[in-house]
């Protein structure tokens, strides 16, 4: 003991005193912290709807409506269902950063999923609407590709592009490109129709004509560029502009290299 | 050459000499040799050889767009041999079951699995189709471009009018050839541009209908399309393309290349190499370059995806339909066209607003730049050969007409991509169809009127440069205090390229009777020539002549005099602005 109080003034002293608080801290926090996570995870639907609710209100109220029946600047939420509010929040369109022709989808996404599906739940409880889909229809590997680019390119073509470029729609609205979209969200824009966007419900494609589709969209991302860079994929317009830039300037610059050499 | 061997005089031996050349020692063999004689002895190709090997070229990289639309049609012939080794020309059904997973156990035509298995079935068969696409993107693009460069420095002028009319009739065959090309595939973006191809042939007044039936078989675009355009592509258009382009270079070889002004160069000779052995190393090497980067293009470059697009199926369009470039106009013609031009009479429906865009612009567009060089010669009345061009500058008003129509071309290339623009540039394409419509009118004549002012502009610095030597950048500060910027007198090599040029004067109004008073037959087009040729040569900036140049380097002394002058004598003149300029 004598000791220990003897060396309490060792340049050391402070520096082991602060790095023991620390993991004392750290200890009492990590075995703290999961115990609130898993207080949150358990709690009830009904809890979910009532935090989801205070969510929406603070955040979604202004344009929505605070019972979310819609006001001028944003339309009503009653049966919209939890895919709708999954596939809005979670591309990060929703809330929208400024009002324009369309929500574009954003890698900012604003939520947890957690709060998501909060919100979800309390839009689920206005009126009856489609849920969130099952995973086994959106992973992406148990459809038929081969069925599912049949469905593709007869519905979802001629906005998206036949290889899900996406492409431009009336007024400076447009379909957005497919490429690197969650299944999960193609699926529920699919059963929603968000914005301009027709509603494929399952009378329409049946749950696994859908899986089909993401199959079909999936396997061609899987697939690559086997021909190089893409230049975009959106076709001749790319392929021309290359041509007529970076082929032609080459071309040129051969020529004036080899017209500048002599005999 | 002929060995006498000398023999005991004897009465055989007499006979020995008659023998003047040994069986091997031919007219050809004298004065080739080798391999080269034993041809010519044959063909007579000797002389032809020699008079093209010892053809003189004159060294432009301008010169070279030409070369690089040649090299790019052989590398398509090339690669295209390849491609129909395995392409099935054929609308007959099969089901998928290559490598490409996707598409597997897809029900499509033969056209299209058998492209597919080019692309991914058969050893490098994707990398020469994409070659086989780049080359004939870039054929066209350097044909354009070597055709702008014909326009804008005059070569089509006398005597090479008719090899204009050739080009621009390659020109139109190679953007039809190039579509007959990317139909063939069957998927799902070239089979929707042959269905539109069919529609703009029914929008044709009165045969529409027996035009459409004729060219597919059908109403619809059936099973006969593909072979018939696999026909064209390979066989009828390709012909006809190296015949015209065989006329095309031999009228070259005949009528000399042209130059472009230089000391030394005039009218009456070329100056540059001859073919061999420098042009021919030189183009030689070029072809390589030429095949070296369509080679990497096509390597790294993905183009004309068309697994992804899928098979052709009359029921689905996709978005971004468009064809490839050159056809870029006519489909953008067909984007601004309003819809409420079409009209009905006497039971016919007259499709105005598909038919100029679709059918009509196409031919009208290679007939006008065919016959432009004739409106040109009949405006300025010209009618000498011309074998050095012409700088741009110097011909202010073809330059901007030239300018103006690739505004117009670009206005509707541009209107074709509208959708792509939208997207990419997040614009409202119908903003960018009512722009693009409005712009068609009112760009071309802004580019005109843009381009004539500053061919005059760069014709009258020119002509102050002449006249007054360079700035030389050294200011000179005379006794009196006063500052001027020193000239130097241009080197005569130098300021030949500058006053070298024949500015045409504009025609006289001939009066349309001749002495006696009675209507000459002349008289009739006489107005509209003298309007088309003040059109073309009332503005005009001339060059500087000999006396011109005397008079301001007398004038001008002063500017290098580092004496000061008499200043009374000389202030208002133009060769004093500059000096004035810097006192104020």
């Amino acid at each position: 003991m004598n000791s220990l109080a003897a060396r309490r003034r060792h340049p050391a002293a402070i520096a082991l005193l602060l790095l023991l608080g620390l993991l004392v801290t750290g200890a009492v926090y990590s075995a703290l912290a999961p115990q609130r996570v898993q207080a949150a995870a358990a709690a009830d639907a009904g809890q979910d709807a009532a935090q989801g609710k205070k969510l929406f209100q603070a955040n979604c109220a202004t344009c929505h409506g605070l019972n979310a029946t819609g006001t001028e600047d944003g339309p009503s939420l009653v049966g919209v269902g939890a895919a709708s509010v999954d596939f809005q929040m979670g591309t990060g369109r929703m809330p929208m950063a400024a009002p324009g022709v369309q929500a574009p989808r954003s890698d900012k996404i604003k939520f947890s999923n957690e709060q998501i599906a909060q919100i979800g739940a309390y839009v689920a409880t206005l009126g009856p609407g489609p849920s969130v889909p099952d995973s086994k229809y959106t992973d992406g590997t148990s459809g038929d590709a081969g069925r599912g680019g049949e469905i593709f390119r007869v519905n979802c073509a001629m906005c998206h592009n036949a290889a899900g470029a996406g492409g431009a729609l009336t007024r400076g609205k447009y379909a957005p490109t497919l490429q690197g979209v969650k299944g999960k969200h193609i699926y529920e824009a699919m059963e929603t129709g968000p914005q301009s966007m027709p509603v494929f419900n399952d009378s329409n494609l049946d749950p696994q004509a859908k899986a089909d589709v993401i199959t079909y969209l999936k396997s061609m991302e899987r697939e690559g560029n086997p021909g190089g860079y893409k230049l975009g994929g959106l076709g001749p317009v790319p392929e021309g502009l290359f041509a007529w830039t970076i082929g032609l300037a080459v071309m040129v610059g051969a020529a004036v290299w080899l017209g500048q050499k002599g005999a | 050459m002929t060995t006498h061997t000398s023999y005991p005089q004897s009465a055989d031996a007499l006979r020995a000499s008659d023998r003047t050349a040994r069986p091997g020692a031919t007219a050809g063999q004298r004065k080739l040799g080798g391999v080269a004689g034993w041809v010519d002895d044959r063909t007579g190709a000797g002389k032809g050889v020699g008079y093209l090997m010892k053809k003189v070229f004159p060294d432009h990289w301008s010169f070279m767009l030409g070369e690089v639309a040649m090299y790019s049609m052989i590398i398509c012939l090339l690669t295209g041999v390849f491609l129909t080794f395995w392409f099935v020309p054929s609308l007959g059904h099969t089901v998928y079951d290559g490598s490409y997973a996707p598409l597997k156990g897809v029900g499509m035509s033969e056209a299209y699995a058998s492209t597919l298995n080019i692309s991914f079935d058969i050893r490098g068969g994707l990398l020469i189709r994409q070659i086989h696409h780049w080359a004939a993107l870039m054929f066209v693009v350097s044909l354009s471009v070597h055709m702008m460069r014909v326009f804008f420095t005059g070569a089509f002028r006398k005597p090479r009018e008719l090899n204009w009319v050739i080009g621009s009739v390659l020109a139109l065959l190679a953007a039809v050839e190039g579509f007959a090309g990317y139909s063939l595939p069957d998927d799902l973006l070239s089979g929707t541009g042959i269905r539109a191809m069919n529609g703009f042939m029914q929008s044709a007044p009165v045969i529409g209908s027996y035009l459409t039936y004729a060219v597919f078989g059908g109403a619809f675009p059936g099973e006969a399309i593909i072979p018939r355009l696999y026909s064209a592509h390979v066989l009828l258009i390709p012909a006809i393309l190296i015949g015209l382009f065989t006329a095309h270079i031999v009228l070259v070889a005949v009528q000399k290349h042209t130059q472009f002004p230089g000391p030394g160069r005039t009218n009456d000779n070329v100056v540059g190499y001859p073919v061999m052995p420098v042009y021919a190393a030189k183009a030689g090497g070029f072809f390589f370059i030429v095949f070296g980067i369509l080679a990497l293009m096509g390597a790294l470059f993905q183009i004309n995806a068309i697994w992804a697009y899928g098979p052709y199926d009359p029921s689905p369009v996709t978005a971004g339909s468009q064809p490839d470039w050159y056809m870029w106009f006519t489909d953008g013609a067909l984007r601004l066209l309003p819809g409420w031009l079409e009209f009905e009479t006497f039971g016919f429906t007259w499709s105005m607003n598909i038919f100029p865009g679709s059918l009509l612009l196409l031919p009208l567009v290679y007939v006008l730049l065919a016959i432009y060089p004739f409106v040109e010669a009949w405006a300025t009345g010209d009618k000498r050969e011309h074998h050095l061009l012409d700088r741009p500058r110097n011909n202010p008003t073809r330059t901007a007409i030239g300018a103006a129509a690739i505004a117009a071309y670009t206005v509707l290339a541009l209107a074709c991509t509208n959708d792509i623009i939208a997207i990419k540039l997040h614009m409202s394409i119908n903003d960018i169809t009512i722009a693009l419509r409005i712009l068609l009118f009112v760009l071309p004549p802004i580019v005109f009127w843009v381009t004539k002012r500053i061919c005059l502009a760069l014709q009258a610095y020119d002509r102050d440069t002449v006249l007054h030597g360079r700035e030389s950048g050294r200011l000179v500060r005379t006794a009196e205090g006063r500052f001027f910027e020193a000239h130097e007198p241009l080197d005569e090599y130098t300021r030949w390229k500058l006053v070298q040029q024949e500015i045409p004067q504009p025609l006289e109004l001939e009066s349309g009777v001749d002495a006696n008073g009675v209507r000459s037959p002349k008289g009739k087009h006489a107005a509209l020539r003298s309007r088309l040729s003040n059109f073309y040569y009332r503005d005009r900036v001339d060059a500087v002549t000999p006396s011109e140049l005397e008079a301001a380097h007398h004038d001008g002394h002063g500017h290098e005099a580092i004496e000061p002058h008499d200043a009374p004598a000389s202030v208002g003149t133009s060769a004093h602005a500059t000096e004035d300029d810097m006192r104020s």
